[in-house]
């Protein structure tokens, strides 16, 4: 017979290091895919190590790809910690890159102090809204906000369709479907000459210690955290759980749209309907990795980024699916929520008496 | 009560159960120390002790879900020999004849009360289903018992004493010979306890034997034979029940003398909180309210005595700010209130303590700290340009800690490690500190032991004392009696006018819980005339 008994005050090693272990056991069970695609296992793992780590170029790669991440794992991070569930930053991703491409791409001009803080407004305001609409039905009318957010975006992504092949069409794009570039002053700088890796990481990495802080020493994150862990009692103590709620869907939302500010702004210069991978998705993956800790996010999503760019780059030299990308992070996930587990109960085997 | 009730059959011969020398221990904790436990044949036994004094541990390993470090469980058989339980097997238990009847009923809500008391005595497979046999077996224990419950009913439309009685015969119907009942009275009016009762001495004149969680005092004495309390996990007393009182039993379990709450006499004030024709409809009697009035004054305790889910969440709920009335108006201090908000209300002197301290009174994860100051958070004193001022929560919760006795590792320790007798003391002292005016108690003292009971009642006479108004929701007549100066009845969401407690007769209380008899005493209140 096994029996879980709660434990009451689990330690530091169990609280941070139970998910870098989990996380290094999903890296070692994917020997298991590669050995049953025929592939060298040892190679493999070198490859995707030196895709991730091995130069300057890689590193910056790794980082292009972990900026979004960052944003979407805290938009996912701070809604969870409210119970609220938002499945659609991949939508508020969209729409804050919408928006971004809406002011600056030429409407309004300006140096890059001013046009860099609109664009990010924007996108962020956008974001927001997408997400509040949602919280709204929630509170208001007990609408599930797993089922609006998920499917808006669908709609999100066939409105940004519309909008590509209609009003926000390049004129110069010779009939590809994607939005006019953004203009030079509202453009992402890159950090490092010649990479990739841009301004939004710095944006990124900011957002999530300002998180942090928020949630840990706000009067307003003490109200998130209290609806969150407790709505019932958060509500007789006085706290509005609307208007916090409200507060959650404004900040995930807005982290939402940042990623896709910065996507446009940063990476890509213009918006087409294939900017997101599911960065919003993997967002979800992110917060749960860093157990919705907004430091732990920075963490979880250079883990995610570089198994993402390392089994990209081993995928090229010995053709093994890079689907394998998202077979780790699938495990490192289930490692990680079985690791959470064992973190708040012990376990203990016992054998029943006969009878 | 019934003086026939004191004479136990005691003869060796007797013996139903003998516990010898059980100990227990879960790591460093010796949750029973060698304790020793008879029941005879046709005997009621009454177990005593404060929450975690060991009662649960030892019925566990009766009912073999643990298995005792050291010690025996013994069991007559058919001939009355003793014989050795096997250790944690509660089918061996079950086969024995114990039958356990837990203080939250299990019964299948939709299924009728017969279909629950066969539910596992049956095959799974079977070719057509005989009720017959079983339902003459039931007629017949009902005759013998006195248990009478209509078992074609889905057990949802029965009420908590028939639910109980249901329970009962599901054990009486597996052949129990002894009969564990948790906390039986917790849930019931005085009038079905007493109906409870009298059934339990008539089940042990015809043999059955009975063991009684109890904390309780008064019913305990009314119908036990003998008495045994636990304390630490030891037990520390037996006595036959015509030798015990009252007094001596309570000091027994709790270690020391227990303070005893008394009112000292004061004059009520002006009025602070007065609800005129109040109604809330909520389409279901749990939550609605039919033109109530009431109205509590300065340095007075109003009782609302009810039986739980007759309306008593809704008027917590008005008076919390959780709620607001559909007819009829609110006066604080004589200002008719047009915002019900529990933050506002909370800010302006109105102490609310929950009725389920878990569910609405803590946020577990967080700390004692941020437990304490949650009501006041947005104040200027603990916050600054939004920024909490940790040191300012600390210190306040520091003083919480030592002036309300609250039992923890520290300030700093997420309040789910707390014991439900710290969490009362630490709302208590979240809301008790700012000297408020208004008192909303809900159910301040249930599932407490008696110690912190104590403590309770004390904190809310001295804040009664120092002036406030307390109005004080109970299911425990004892301690409406006890503290209350004023006491009123809720029923259906009705609420009686308030009677002076002296006044009051115990049992027509309980007949008013019951609705079956309307405030006779019209004449003797202040706000004689205001109900019907």
């Amino acid at each position: 017979m096994i029996r879980f008994e709660p434990r009451s005050n689990p330690g530091p090693f169990l609280t941070y290091g139970v998910p870098v272990i989990a996380a290094g056991i999903a890296i070692l069970l994917a020997a298991i895919p590669l050995a049953l695609a025929n592939a060298p296992i040892i190679k493999a793992y070198g490859l995707m190590i030196s895709g991730a780590f091995g130069s300057v170029f890689s590193i910056s790669e790794m980082l292009t790809r972990a900026t979004p991440l960052i944003l979407t794992g805290l938009a996912a991070a701070i809604a969870f910690r409210a119970k609220l569930w938002n499945i659609g930053a991949e939508g508020q991703l969209y729409m804050g890159a919408m928006a971004a491409v809406a002011v600056g791409a030429g409407v309004i001009d300006g140096p890059s102090w001013v046009m860099i803080p609109v664009v990010m407004i924007a996108g962020a305001l956008a974001g927001a809204l997408m997400l509040i609409g949602p919280t709204l039905m929630k509170t208001r009318l007990g609408v599930d906000e797993v089922v609006t957010t998920l499917l808006l975006n669908f709609i999100v992504l066939l409105f940004v369709q519309m909008m590509l092949e209609g009003a926000l069409k390049d004129p110069m794009s010779m009939g590809w479907p994607q939005s006019e570039p953004i203009i030079d002053s509202a453009v992402f700088p890159p950090l490092l000459e010649r990479m990739r890796v841009h301004l939004g990481l710095v944006i990124a990495l900011m957002c999530a210690i300002a998180l942090a802080i928020f949630v840990k020493r706000t009067v307003w994150g003490f109200e998130i955290r209290a609806v969150g862990e407790n709505a019932a009692a958060a509500k007789f103590s006085g706290i509005s759980v609307t208007k916090t709620m409200i507060l959650v869907a404004a900040l995930s939302g807005g982290l939402a749209g940042l990623a896709g500010v910065s996507e446009v702004a940063g990476t890509r210069g213009y918006l087409a309907t294939d900017l997101s991978p599911g960065y919003g998705y993997a967002g979800i993956v992110v917060a749960m990795l860093a157990r919705l800790s907004p430091i732990g996010v920075i963490a979880s999503a250079l883990f995610v980024a570089s198994v993402f760019v390392g089994a990209d780059s081993m995928s090229r030299a010995i053709g093994v699916s890079s689907y394998l990308a998202d077979l780790i992070v699938a495990m490192a996930l289930l490692c990680v929520l079985i690791g959470g587990f064992l973190t708040r109960f012990k376990v203990h085997f016992e054998r029943k008496s006969a009878g | 009560m019934s003086s026939a009730a004191h004479t136990s059959p005691k003869t060796s011969q007797d013996l139903l159960l003998s516990l010898a020398g059980i100990t227990k221990k879960f790591g460093p904790l010796i949750a029973n120390d060698a304790i020793d436990l008879t029941v005879h044949r046709g005997e009621i036994v009454a177990l005593l002790g404060e929450n975690g004094a060991g009662k649960t541990t030892l019925m566990n390993i009766l009912f073999g879900h643990y298995i005792a470090d050291e010690g025996t469980v013994s069991v007559a058989n058919q001939n009355g020999e003793l014989e050795l339980l096997e250790p944690g097997a509660p089918q061996a238990a079950l086969d024995a004849g114990i039958g356990m009847v837990h203080q939250h009923f299990t019964l299948a809500e939709n299924l009728t009360g017969l279909d629950n008391i066969i539910l596992g005595t049956e095959p799974i497979f079977r070719l057509r289903r005989d009720r017959t046999k079983a339902r003459a077996k039931l007629n017949d224990l009902m005759a013998r018992s006195g248990l009478s419950v209509d078992l074609d009913q889905p057990v949802h439309k029965l009420t908590v004493g028939e639910k109980q009685r249901v329970e009962i015969l599901k054990a009486l119907y597996r052949d129990a010979r002894l009969l564990v009942l948790d906390e039986p009275t917790a849930v019931l009016t005085p009038q079905e306890a007493e109906s409870m009762f009298a059934t339990l001495r008539k089940l042990a004149a015809s043999g059955l034997s009975v063991i009684i969680i109890a904390h309780k005092l008064a019913e305990v004495l009314a119908v036990s034979h003998r008495i045994a309390v636990l304390r630490g996990g030891k037990k520390v007393g037996e006595m036959t029940t015509s030798d015990a009182d009252h007094r001596s039993i309570a000091e027994l379990m709790v270690g020391h003398e227990v303070p005893v709450s008394r009112r000292t006499a004061r004059a009520p004030g002006n009025p602070v909180i007065s609800l005129i024709d109040v109604t809330i409809d909520r389409g279901d009697s749990r939550r609605s309210l039919h033109g109530v009035n009431i109205t509590a004054h300065e340095g007075e305790i109003l009782g609302i005595a009810g039986v739980s889910g007759n309306g008593q969440a809704a008027l917590a709920q008005l008076i919390a700010g959780l709620d607001k009335p559909d007819f009829g108006t609110v006066e604080i201090f004589g200002k008719k209130i047009t915002k019900f908000d529990a933050h506002q209300f909370a800010q302006n002197g109105i102490a609310r303590i929950p009725e389920d301290r878990h569910h609405d009174g803590m946020v577990g994860s967080m700390t004692v700290a941020e437990n304490i100051a949650i009501e006041d958070v947005r104040s200027p004193e603990y916050q600054k340009l939004g920024f909490l001022d940790f040191d300012a929560i600390r210190k306040r919760a520091e003083h919480a800690i030592t002036d309300y006795d609250v039992r923890c590792p520290g300030p700093d320790a997420p309040a789910r490690l707390l014991s439900g007798g710290n969490i009362q003391k630490l709302i208590l002292a979240r809301v008790l500190e700012k000297s408020p005016k208004l008192i909303l108690a809900n159910q301040p003292s249930r599932g407490l032991d008696v110690g912190a009971q104590s403590e309770v009642h004390r904190r809310l006479l001295e804040a009664r004392q120092a002036g406030a108004a307390v109005i004080l929701i109970s299911e425990d007549l004892d301690e409406l009696l006890t503290i209350s100066d004023q006491i009123a009845v809720i029923h259906a969401g009705h609420i009686t006018s308030s009677m002076a407690t002296e006044t009051i007769d115990r049992s027509e209380l309980g007949l008013m819980m019951a609705g079956q008899k309307k405030h006779a005493h019209a004449d003797t209140t202040k706000n004689a005339g205001e109900t019907a």
